[in-house]
């Protein structure tokens, strides 16, 4: 099966086993390409699009971290178009969503001269800050949907399935089943979540009470009142 | 059941259909039942039984006639005379029909009278039935109307004739006689032969040739592959595969037989769009009846090859209509696309080799096979063969459903089958693709319809839905209309459409309520690109065609708006 590949990465011939990513071949080699969704412990699914790479002959603009490396390929990672696009890209990204806790993504922004104006009309989804729980909150407002925190709660990772998608289009949303609160589900709080999300629209309660003012005394309080309440 | 079996059904059909001196048909599609078909159908029943009519009358439920503005549409056939298609068939219309038309004698009439010693039984009833003729005359189509005489039904043949529900009906005319050929007589190799042969390509859009699609699923490795029927029809305005599925079920269902005989499949799934209930449920009845005549099933004909079928039926989502998002549909996930390759073929429903048609496509197998593939592959242009079915909706005179080989311009469907349009407008546009094609200006009307050609217009064929647009129509708008479905119908999975979709509705929001600048136009038109080439499914990569076909053929209208808009901002 240990067949190799020879390609072109950006006019330089590179060889790879046979069924390495483009992502892969380019990180081989040297080559940086830039990555939003892709986590090397979760399946690749080209959804944030900014690995998009210009493949000689393909009518469309191919995702890095799913395509696979074939023979002869001719691959551009920073062809004009495929820079434009990524440009584009991220500035989509922060017309929708607030990324202002998300440093990789804001690296991003800056290296590719992003405009952050480029959509004034956009509306930036502002749904609530769900707290349902004593681990951890969710913040969608932030969320790129990376898809991250459903694959690791799936079989990427846990095994646990207790997060999902709801609504569809620029509604998408990561959620429960019957967007039941997180305690009622199949969740045991593993924290791998919060751990992968890039954005920190998932984030651990203790943080997000500190950024919202509470003192640690504070914190520590209402902890003890839970457990006293618990105990009763 | 054997192959001769066929045989027996037919010629005790035959038999039975001979002791009826007439058959009324009333159409029973989801179009006419809308416009009061089943009250006309009781009608027509129930007057035939008042006349005590009912040994020598038939009434019966029928496939889709064609012209469905002017539903619900009602055809009598006599032995030995033409065919007469009655339209806008109310109850009272109905019932005139039977009273006016079948009724042979109801005494002497006056013009019988005059004619004095030479009154004959029959001359008084020819004349009495030429003058009922004319009180119906308004309700009568001629054979001759262009609506009918333009089109050439191969797939839609039976439609028409047969009872959509009836299966000895189908088999009456033919219907399992290729399948029944294909078992016996030909190997799984010549089966996708005759199709590549026959230059069929995929119906449900892209034009895919089946032939090679058959060929790549039957190579592919394993031994449990699966055929699957997409009948997730989304395009507003579009109603073909909606029609294939309530009124021709057994041949969809035969298709898929041949199909899965072909790839060496044993199984097979159609895929129908929740909305259309009735398709649900003739396809149902079709399945149990095709069950229980050992036509569906195990060991079929008495040969080897055993198929079963399951009716899957969609939640509302277009995006189910991509072939990836429908088998994640089909397994019970939520319906999203992935990348492709691996293309179905290779790995499909639960990672099995799946061959994935539209209904129409299957539907077009049976014919294909009993005809014989070069006389198929005669009708249509050199890259496009045989015949496709439209749906014509909009400003047109003649809305309805249509089957005419390929090739036929772009004008002859408009003006002559459609009629051109009403009220003295003027033609501006025609939308082929629904939300995923394009907009064809008048200067292009005389394109030939195949895929290529529309392709090269910046337009789809899609799965046949065509919106005639009059010179009423803001383009920009139109174009608006498209870009919202779009982003409402993504499934938000990628940025380019989740985000890129919605934010071009905004810019167009913006552009036709005349507030947009030159900028907005420009970054619309980048935006278009991006979202086109970067994203993940065939959804947002064919979003933003309507808005780059309106661009490209009416800028001017969008310039009046954005000056308008510009005009707006000037300080007073």
């Amino acid at each position: 099966m240990s067949t190799d590949v020879t390609l072109t990465l950006d006019g330089r011939a590179v060889t790879v086993p046979a069924g390495t990513t483009l992502l892969q071949a380019a990180r081989q080699a040297g080559l940086e390409v830039p990555t939003i969704c892709y986590h090397a412990h979760c399946t690749a699914n080209g959804l944030c699009r900014m690995c998009v790479v210009e493949v000689e002959g393909a009518r469309l603009l191919q995702p890095a971290c799913i395509v696979a490396a074939g023979e002869g390929m001719k691959v551009q990672t920073r062809s004009p178009r495929v820079e434009r696009s990524r440009r584009t890209l991220v500035e989509l990204l922060n017309s929708a969503v607030d990324l202002s806790e998300a440093p990789e993504v804001q690296a991003q922004l800056t290296e590719y001269g992003a405009d952050r104006e480029r959509f004034p009309e956009a509306e930036r989804r502002a749904p609530p800050v769900i707290d349902d729980n004593p681990m951890f909150v969710r913040d969608y407002a932030k969320c790129i949907l990376c898809w991250r925190c459903v694959q690791v709660c799936a079989d990427d990772a846990q095994y646990t399935f207790a997060l999902s998608f709801d609504g569809r289009g620029y509604e998408t949303q990561i959620g429960t089943f019957f967007d039941k609160p997180m305690p009622e589900t199949t969740c045991v709080f593993c924290g791998q979540c919060v751990g992968v999300c890039p954005t920190n629209a998932l984030k651990p309660k203790r943080e997000w009470l500190l950024q919202q003012g509470q003192t640690p005394d504070e914190i520590m309080a209402l902890t003890r009142s839970e457990r006293r309440r618990r105990r009763r | 059941m054997q192959p001769s079996d066929l045989q027996t059904i037919t010629h005790k059909e035959q038999t039975q259909r001979q002791k009826h001196r007439a058959r009324l048909l009333c159409c029973g599609s989801t179009a006419c039942l809308s416009s009061g078909a089943a009250e006309t159908r009781d009608t027509l029943a129930r007057t035939v039984k008042l006349h005590q009519l009912g040994h020598e009358v038939q009434v019966m439920t029928t496939g889709c006639l064609g012209l469905c503005s002017r539903g619900p549409l009602v055809k009598l056939q006599e032995p030995g005379q033409p065919e007469v298609t009655y339209a806008g068939v109310t109850a009272d219309v109905a019932r005139r029909i039977v009273e006016e038309q079948l009724i042979p004698d109801l005494g002497p009439s006056p013009e019988a009278a005059d004619a004095g010693p030479h009154d004959l039984p029959h001359l008084r009833a020819s004349v009495h039935k030429a003058r009922a003729a004319r009180s119906l005359h308004g309700h009568v189509l001629p054979a001759e109307h262009p609506f009918f005489a333009r089109q050439l039904k191969v797939v839609l043949a039976l439609n028409g004739q047969i009872d959509p529900e009836r299966l000895e009906d189908y088999i009456a005319h033919g219907g399992y006689g290729a399948l029944a050929r294909a078992l016996t007589t030909m190997t799984p190799d010549g089966v996708v032969e005759a199709i590549t042969l026959s230059g069929l390509r995929g119906r449900g859009g892209a034009g895919f040739p089946t032939g090679v699609k058959w060929k790549s699923v039957r190579g592919a490795p394993g031994n449990r592959k699966y055929v699957i029927a997409n009948g997730d029809e989304g395009d507003p305005g579009a109603y073909m595969d909606r029609t294939m599925m309530e009124d021709l079920p057994h041949q969809v269902l035969e298709g898929m037989a041949l199909a899965a005989y072909a790839v060496g499949a044993q199984s097979g799934y159609v895929y129908v769009r929740g909305e259309y209930p009735l398709a649900v449920k003739r396809l149902e009845k079709s399945i149990r009846a095709a069950y229980r005549q050992g036509l569906l099933g195990r060991q079929i004909f008495g040969t080897d090859f055993s198929f079963d079928v399951d009716i899957r039926i969609g939640a509302g989502a277009f995006v189910c209509g991509e072939e990836t998002a429908l088998m994640a549909s089909v397994e019970g996930r939520r319906g999203m696309p992935r990348m492709r390759p691996p293309y179905p073929a290779q790995s499909g429903l639960w990672g099995r080799p799946t061959l994935i048609n539209n209904v129409e496509t299957f539907a077009n197998i049976a014919p294909i096979l009993n005809r014989g593939p070069e006389w198929y592959a005669g009708i249509g242009t050199e890259k496009s063969k045989g015949t496709k079915i439209f749906a014509l909706a909009g400003k047109l005179t003649n809305t309805g459903l249509i089957e005419v080989p390929m090739g036929l311009t772009l004008r002859e469907i408009v003006f002559d089958i459609g009629g051109g349009i009403p009220n003295g407008r003027r033609f501006k546009a025609v939308q082929t693709g629904g939300p995923s094609g394009g907009c064809i200006p008048a200067e292009h009307l005389d394109v030939p319809v195949d895929y290529d050609s529309l392709r090269a217009l910046g337009a789809i064929m899609g799965s046949g839905g065509m919106i005639i647009m009059d010179e009423d129509s803001s383009m920009p708008d139109v174009a608006r209309f498209f870009m919202e479905f779009c982003a409402d119908e993504s499934c938000g999975k990628c940025v380019p459409c989740r985000v890129g979709t919605t934010q071009m509705h905004r810019l167009l929001q913006k552009i036709v309520a005349g507030q947009g600048g030159p900028a907005d136009l420009a970054k619309l038109e980048r935006l278009g690109d991006l979202v086109r080439r970067s994203s993940l499914c065939a959804l947002g990569q064919s979003a933003p065609n309507p808005v780059l076909s309106t661009l490209k053929y009416f800028r001017h209208e969008y310039d009046a708006l954005v000056a308008s808009g510009a005009a707006a901002k000037e300080p007073a």
